[in-house]
């Protein structure tokens, strides 16, 4: 009898694994594996035409943050990098706050429709996010360029005399990221905001609070998590775009996924390209860090 | 003093328009126990939001106090609610709860902790203060609701069938707990209900609604006792209804002919407003009694006998076909035992009938 459940968990076990199999592969080949090339790419010598030359060199990750002079050899630190690493750190964060300026109200707007119309509004706020990135980019473009709408338009009413410069500036880059982005700040938000018992407003109001007070006190506190969730969702790829800064920043405003870009490409860099992956890898993984610490001790308190 | 003047509610535009409330007038008193009675969708629920501010009337006013409050916000008016499913804000413990209201009046911190540990004492939560509402019973719940809604020490509490979410033990309880803590902080209360025992047993006053108007204002004795029409004797307990032949009027009363031929005396003429010839006569339950044939006024076939400890059900149906209830208390020494099957005869003692306005 013992023999026969023995077999049955030895059974049981394959099957177990059988069944994880495709969840492991899927880790060992898309994540862990090109992962793993990456670091060692980052350790090595660049080839001259590209790729890499079995050589092991910290020149890469030196290079992230210093620079050597060609002539005078006098270490000093790369500007250059560092200050598309802040554009991308205020760039992803001024958009990820735009974002929920935004997407707060739409998702507070949807919730508190019917409910037979909250689909249809959902729907329209997803229709963009189905279509296809460089589309909705251009769309930008065309809207903001010196020619385009909005420029003709306020010519049009005497509001301006000159095309105001939008296109090529950090500020159409932040725009075309919002844009991109705002259905990923709306949907958890409104997510949250669905569960939101709304007679818990009404409560508030009961109580004397203000508009104001019931927004902070009461409905902010309880829709966090779908806040929380949703500044994440924009954050992270905001840090590492590569379309939108490329199309609307016009090469002179490069973000983290366009430096990372020219490395592979006319850089010929591909070390370097390695390690500046890993540091936004890095980065990404700090920011995420502080945000769940900052959200669980909010948690915790509330909990006495 | 709240005085409700010609307030209407109207839901809805043209052909969809709706009539929640139709021309509610009533004036409640300060440091009353009044309750909103009716059966679902009356516009209880309606009138209690009238007042709290989140619906606004199509026409009418509210003065609180001699003051007109119809054009104050909610958050403005010296009125709080213990809503139906407690409302409570789930991300704070009881004492946060509690002391949300006099937090937003901008009290200072040292009056609302000692607002708040009052409250908690008086609805018998101490223990509980730093629990998170999840954390507690339904019961216990109701109780922080209260404590929230009485805390900033409002005019008027207005509850909305507080009590219908806890089981039949626990609302038992909670009825004598509302009732003493009414008369412990002198507040006028507002109740909200569609349970008539309830309302009996809790109210001062009581308003009977239907269809968005209010029926009959009255004690829980007048009530019962002297309903205005069919529909407050048909929600109101349990009435027998007697198509009768008014042969007489002398001020409130009238000499009646009841379908078997016998006659009686009712009350409620004047009220009623009838004139001769066919009329409804209402008659409690309790009111009648089994007696052998020949005795009565009716005759009839007792159909049915349901015993329920304290006391006893008779349904009779009349000779006309009618179906009539008797209620007798069981005592040791019964003197007729009636069984199922039994041909009897029912007496009105005179002038325990009411005569309705259909
Ligand atoms: N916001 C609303 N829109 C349309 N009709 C409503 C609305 N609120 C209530 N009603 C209608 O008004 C009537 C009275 O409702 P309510 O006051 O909630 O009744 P009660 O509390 O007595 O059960 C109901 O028929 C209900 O359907
Ligand atoms: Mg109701």
């Amino acid at each position: 009898m013992s023999d026969l459940s023995a077999a049955r968990t030895a059974t049981e076990r394959r099957n177990r694994w059988l069944l994880l199999s495709p969840a492991l592969l899927i880790l060992i080949f898309a994540a862990a594996g090109p992962l793993l090339i990456v670091v060692v790419y980052s350790f090595l010598t660049p080839g001259d035409y590209g790729g890499v030359k079995p050589e092991f060199s910290w020149n890469a990750w030196f290079s992230v943050v210093m620079e050597r002079d060609f002539f005078t050899e006098e270490l000093t630190f790369a500007d250059a990098h560092l200050s598309i690493f802040w554009r991308s750190l205020k760039l992803s964060l001024m958009t990820t706050v735009a974002a929920f300026v935004f997407g707060f109200p739409t998702a507070y707007f949807i919730a508190t429709r019917p409910k037979r119309s909250r689909d249809a509004w959902m729907l329209l706020i997803m229709i963009p996010f189905w279509t296809n990135l460089l589309i909705r980019t251009f769309a930008i473009m065309e809207l903001i360029r010196a020619e385009g709408t909005v420029n003709t338009l306020l010519l049009w009413l005497g509001i301006i005399d000159a095309p105001i410069q939008m296109l090529f500036t950090e500020f159409s880059i932040m725009l075309g990221m919002v844009y991109v982005y705002l259905p990923l700040m709306v949907l958890p938000i409104y997510a949250s905001m669905e569960r939101f018992d709304f007679s818990l407003v009404e409560a508030g109001y009961d109580l004397y609070a203000t508009r104001w007070k019931v927004l902070t006190k009461v409905i902010f506190p309880l829709v966090k998590p779908g806040v929380i969730a949703g500044s994440i969702l924009v954050f992270v790829p905001c840090l590492g775009a590569y379309v939108t800064p490329r199309v609307l920043g016009g090469g002179k405003n490069l973000m983290l996924g366009n430096l990372i870009e020219l490395q592979f490409g006319q850089g010929r860099n591909w070390p370097l390209g390695a390690a500046l992956s890993l540091t936004l890898l890095a980065i990404v993984m700090v920011a995420l860090l502080f945000y769940v610490r900052a959200a669980g001790q909010e948690g915790e308190k509330s909990h006495g | 003093m709240i005085a409700i003047e010609n307030v209407t509610k109207i839901y809805g535009e043209g052909k969809s328009a709706f009539r929640a409330l139709d021309d509610v007038s009533v004036t409640i008193k300060d440091n009353e126990f009044f309750t909103l009675l009716g059966p679902s969708g009356c516009g209880k629920t309606t009138l209690l939001r009238t007042i709290a501010g989140f619906v606004d009337p199509s026409s009418g006013s509210i003065r609180l106090g001699g003051k007109d409050i119809l054009q104050s916000p909610p958050y403005k008016r010296p009125v709080n609610t213990v809503f139906q499913n407690y409302a409570l804000f789930p991300h704070m413990t009881v004492a946060q709860n509690i002391a949300f209201g006099l937090e937003m009046l901008g009290k200072p911190k040292r009056e609302v902790k000692a607002t708040v540990e009052e409250m908690l004492e008086l609805v018998r939560m101490t223990p509980m203060a730093d629990r998170q509402t999840g954390q507690i019973s339904g019961g216990q719940q109701q109780r922080v609701a209260l404590a929230r809604a009485l805390a900033p020490r409002p005019q008027v509490l207005l509850l909305d069938e507080p009590l219908s979410a806890l089981d039949f033990k626990l609302r038992k309880d909670m009825q004598l707990e509302l009732k003493r803590l009414q008369t412990e902080t002198g507040i006028t209360f507002v109740f909200v209900t569609h349970d008539q025992e309830e309302a009996l047993t809790m109210s001062d006053r009581i308003a009977v609604m239907n269809a968005g108007k209010i029926r009959q204002i009255g004690g829980a004795r007048d009530i019962y006792d002297q309903p205005a029409e069919r529909f407050v004797a048909d929600f109101i307990g349990d009435t027998n209804f007697l198509d009768v032949e008014v042969l007489e009027i002398t001020g409130d009363a009238a000499r009646v002919r009841l379908a078997g031929g016998a006659e009686t005396t009712a009350r409620g003429a004047a009220e009623a407003g009838t004139g001769m010839g066919a009329a409804t006569l209402a008659t409690r339950p309790e009111h009648a009694r089994l007696v052998p044939v020949g005795q009565g006024v009716m005759e009839g076939l007792l159909s049915q006998v349901v015993y329920f400890g304290t006391d006893t059900h008779y349904h009779v149906t009349l000779s006309d076909g009618a179906a009539f209830t008797l209620r007798q208390q069981n005592t040791p020494d019964m003197a007729h035992a009636f069984t199922q099957g039994d041909r009897v005869g029912i007496h009105l003692a005179p002038g325990v009938g009411q005569l309705l306005k259909d």
